[in-house]
């Protein structure tokens, strides 16, 4: 018989195990794939940097050209709330710093809860905003495959898991732990294999774009 | 049924005043979420209540939820409610042993058939009868027996209401909650390792006035003193959610009396009334000491992954399964990295050029 305290005993355990297992394995296969199969050598004499121009994308792309935000509006500034009230969430909320800095030794100062709370609620409610759009979009339900509703829920069900254990809306509180951190086990194993890698290799994909253009000289 | 003194008398031969009962009925209205308006009506149907009569069992347990009564230094309303509503069968406190103890229960059982209240502390253990047994009667057969006549039973205890540390992993007896054996009587589950003792003799309390059973929550508990977590009503709380915690017994924070979920806190997961309504007659509670709660309430907390440490925290080898997995990721990144660049040589030496008069040409 399964109790809801032996389920997070697992959930914390074994499960944690193959999660962190999973998601290692998967990241540093997807992320040497790329690094190992390199560039075209460029014989071209260099007129810029890499490094410089490189670093710069990776940050500068983070906002939107105005012909993409021209174009689509919705997708840039909704994109933008749920990106950060995501990570306010993740990287804010205190109990998740305390995480880190048991298992890893780092940490830094997190926000108040009734600030996070709100965060999360924003996020989830900008998440089901994207999916509604996502469905309702002619072309965008077009391309959409199933791996985009995959991530979709996979990215939904640790916001929406850690909100209802927060406000103790499930019952009992093991158990709303467990599928909390099981939820998350579930995107560790997801991540890699999946566009939720785009987490990493989107600043990887810029800095390349960053790096070829100031290497002719060019701002990206 | 040996005495006919209603609850008032005894209170009043035992010093108790006026003010003090009132006091006591207040707090316990209060308690249980009841209007002030019916703090008299509690009042008057406490003062005026018979003895009812209680079987007190005792199975795979410590006797801690006994002691958790009576240990009081001055006689309390509490324990003088418990003294009242006394107890045909207890075998920590009733003088008769043996064969007479053992008459003394069957006796209760005849008399108020369908009437007493059945008090069982201890889990029962189904693994083998023979780990505990009382007058060679197994636990399970003697609390059979004993509910058919009960009018409610009250499983005292986390033992008793959900299995407790002869419960705990590996449960070398088989221990089972007394909920788990009783079917077609209402059970009551008072927890905690001990239980609140004003959850005790409030719960008792309503029952003495109102004759009806309290508001219980999922896991059969009084939602009046089990309705809200320890976290929640934590006076350490803003510390919490300040992010301001106790890294040891003795640090800094300690000294300041900072929230202790870094030294394995169990308070967020626990629904208890040890916040509000504290031990030793209010004196202070285990947190407010500066120990962590350890979730004493809650089915199964002893497997809770260890009293320090926090209840979030992975217990996976978190170091060994990274370095393994890195280890083989990188090797398996390499082969695969290796396979792309072949892959690439390969298409880039049987590359066939084709011009656009060729293409033209295919019709």
């Amino acid at each position: 018989m399964i109790n809801p305290m032996d389920f997070l005993a697992w959930v914390r355990g074994p499960a944690f195990d193959i999660a962190l297992a999973v998601f290692v394995v998967g990241m540093l296969v997807r992320l040497l794939e790329i690094f190992l199969l390199g560039r075209r050598p460029n014989y071209a004499q260099a007129r810029g940097g890499e490094w410089g121009p490189g670093l710069r994308t990776m940050v500068s792309r983070s906002l939107a050209d105005p012909g993409t935000f021209k174009r689509a509006p919705f997708n840039v500034i909704v994109g933008w709330i749920w990106h950060v009230g995501f990570l306010i969430a993740l990287l804010l909320f205190v109990p998740h710093i305390e995480l880190v800095k048991k298992t890893l030794g780092i940490g830094w100062p997190g926000l108040p809860n009734p600030v996070v709370d709100a965060a999360s609620a924003i996020a989830i409610v900008a998440l089901v905003a994207m999916l509604i759009h996502r469905v309702q979009h002619p072309v965008m339900r077009f391309l959409s495959t199933f791996e985009d509703y995959l991530t979709w829920t996979l990215t939904l069900l640790p916001l929406l898991t850690g909100y209802l254990a927060y406000h103790r809306l499930i019952n009992p509180y093991p158990l709303a732990l467990g599928l909390h951190i099981l939820s998350i086990e579930l995107l560790l194993i997801a991540f890699p294999f999946t566009k939720l890698t785009h987490a990493v290799t989107a600043f990887i994909a810029r800095w390349y774009n960053g790096a070829i253009f100031g290497r002719k000289g060019v701002r990206a | 049924m040996a005495t006919t003194k209603t609850l008032g008398e005894v209170l009043r031969e035992n010093g108790v005043t006026r003010r003090g009962f009132l006091k006591f009925c207040a707090a316990t209205a209060s308690l249980m979420a009841l209007p002030p308006s019916l703090v008299p009506a509690l009042a008057a149907a406490l003062e005026k209540a018979r003895r009812p009569s209680v079987i007190w069992l005792s199975f795979q347990e410590c006797t801690g939820c006994t002691e958790s009564l009576t240990r009081s230094h001055t006689p309390t309303v509490e324990g003088l409610i418990l003294e009242h509503i006394s107890l045909d069968y207890h075998h920590t406190l009733q003088a008769a042993s043996g064969d007479a103890a053992e008459h003394a229960r069957e006796d209760a059982m005849k008399e108020n058939f369908g009437h007493y209240i059945l008090v069982v502390d201890g889990s029962v253990p189904l693994a083998n009868p023979g780990y505990s047994t009382i007058a060679g009667i197994t636990n399970r057969v003697m609390l059979e027996e004993a509910v058919k006549g009960a009018a409610a039973v009250i499983a005292m205890g986390t033992c008793a209401a959900f299995g407790g540390l002869p419960g705990a992993a590996p449960n070398p007896t088989g221990a089972v909650s007394v909920g788990e054996l009783v079917k077609g009587k209402p059970v009551i589950n008072v927890s905690g390792c001990p239980p609140v003792p004003l959850v005790i003799t409030g719960v008792l309390a309503q029952l003495l006035t109102f004759g009806t059973l309290p508001a219980l929550d999922g896991y059969g508990r009084p939602l009046a003193f089990f309705g809200q977590s320890i976290h929640d009503r934590c006076y350490r709380r803003p510390f919490y959610d300040k992010g301001l915690f106790a890294e040891s017994f003795d640090d800094e924070g300690a000294r300041k009396g900072w929230c202790l979920y870094r030294l394995g806190c169990k308070g967020p997961m626990t629904y208890n009334a040890c916040a509000t309504m504290k031990w030793n007659q209010g004196t202070s509670w285990p947190v407010e000491s500066g120990h962590p709660c350890l979730g004493c309430a809650e089915p199964h907390f002893w497997d809770a992954g260890g009293f320090y440490e926090a209840l979030s925290v992975p217990t996976a080898a978190i170091a060994r399964t990274a370095t393994y997995a890195a280890v083989g990721g990188v090797a398996l990144g390499a082969a695969m990295g290796i396979l792309g660049r072949t892959t690439r040589q390969k298409a880039t030496a049987q590359r066939q050029p084709v011009s656009v008069d060729e293409l033209e040409q295919t019709p």
